[in-house]
């Protein structure tokens, strides 16, 4: 008898017990992921090395972009609002009219695109002083980097008729060679110099 | 055998099998065990990140290593006073540890994976670039080159479509 009782056992509170736990999980998961602004640091160097890496750069091939400590834009020698830097910087990777102070182009054979001019040895750098908000310093890459990623998607939608992340391995690399302008952090002037 | 010829006996669609239903639902539940991350580290400081339109997804999760940069909590203020401060996995360190946290968290990586390794850096917006300055250049020397600064994602606003 009492084993025929073993097999009558009500299975029911089971799915109550299993409800609570799934709810309890549902509650506590947190789908969100992180983002953030993906950037690669340069390598260490050594002091002398450095110098006359800076050198080789024309000046004209460089975007300086200063962020003082209190806060504002300084963009080849003149103050601007944040809101105008995606501009500049847009302008500065694309020169559209071959202007003599924005960077000089070479031609080069890309993929997909063929012998083109590109200006192969822009750069842009940011500097920014220990004082420097880091709310602001984000805007600032936010801002270059939109530069950046809106110049890429333009000529994206130009060639291929879609958005720079849309496209395939092979197509993004001819795309980030043709606009291939880093944005450099630069060293801080105060590091090692005791 | 005989139970069930009792039960086809009786009219009527009263009673719906639900035996199935645990099975049903512990699926769910496994589903979201094995989803669910817990919180493992417990903050110490305040971050509340910057935003920006630019983000990139962090796609996997256990490459990153998490670098905390804030002002201490407001009940911890009394101890560690409100300069900001550097949190690595659950405690307060200094700059000089970040060589040694780097390291040890590549090695918790496999050998294929260290070359991926990113370190994600959550900092307060209000924080001054000093700090984050000198941890850039810890993270330079620990040969740690792949970042990112975490923020909150907004929309943003194409002129392309």
């Amino acid at each position: 008898m009492a084993r025929r009782e073993l097999h009558e056992i009500n299975a029911a509170p089971m799915a109550d017990i299993a409800f609570l736990l799934l709810i309890f999980f549902l509650v506590t998961t947190t789908m969100a992921t992180d983002t953030g602004l993906m950037r690669k640091l340069p390598p260490m160097q050594d002091p002398d090395q450095e110098q006359s890496d800076d050198q080789q750069i024309h000046e004209r091939n460089i975007l300086v972009v200063k962020v003082n400590k209190d806060n504002m834009l300084l963009v080849e020698g003149e103050i601007i609002q944040i809101d105008e830097l995606k501009d500049i910087a847009k302008e500065f990777i694309l020169n559209p009219n071959d202007d003599e102070d924005l960077p000089e182009k070479i031609e080069k054979n890309i993929p997909y695109f063929g012998l083109v001019r590109v200006a192969k040895q822009a750069v842009i750098s940011l500097q920014n002083d220990y004082g420097t908000t880091y709310g602001v310093y984000i805007a600032v890459q936010n801002e270059l980097l939109a530069a950046r990623d809106e110049v890429k998607d333009e000529l994206s939608m130009q060639t291929w008729g879609m958005l720079y992340d849309n496209l395939s391995e092979a197509q993004m690399a001819a795309v980030d060679e043709y606009y291939n302008a880093p944005i450099s952090e630069a060293e801080p002037k105060k590091i090692g110099g005791e | 055998m005989s139970k069930f010829k009792r039960h086809t006996g009786k009219a009527g669609v009263g009673k719906i099998n639900t035996a199935s239903l645990p099975d049903i639902v512990f699926m769910l539940l496994f589903f979201f065990m094995t989803v669910t991350v817990m919180r493992e580290v417990e903050l110490k400081i305040q971050v509340r990140l910057p935003d920006a339109t630019q983000g990139k997804k962090l796609e996997k999760k256990s490459l990153a290593s998490f670098i905390y940069i804030g002002e201490p909590l407001p009940q911890l203020q009394a101890t560690f006073g409100s300069e900001p401060k550097i949190q690595l996995n659950d405690a307060f360190k200094e700059v000089e540890d970040i060589q040694d946290f780097i390291a040890q968290e590549r090695e918790t990586l496999d050998e294929a994976d260290q070359a991926k390794m990113l370190v994600s850096l959550k900092i307060d917006k209000d924080t001054r670039m000093q700090i984050v300055t000198e941890v850039k250049q810890a993270l330079r020397r620990a040969n740690a080159l792949k970042i990112m600064y975490a923020n909150i994602p907004v929309e943003k606003i194409s002129s392309l479509n």
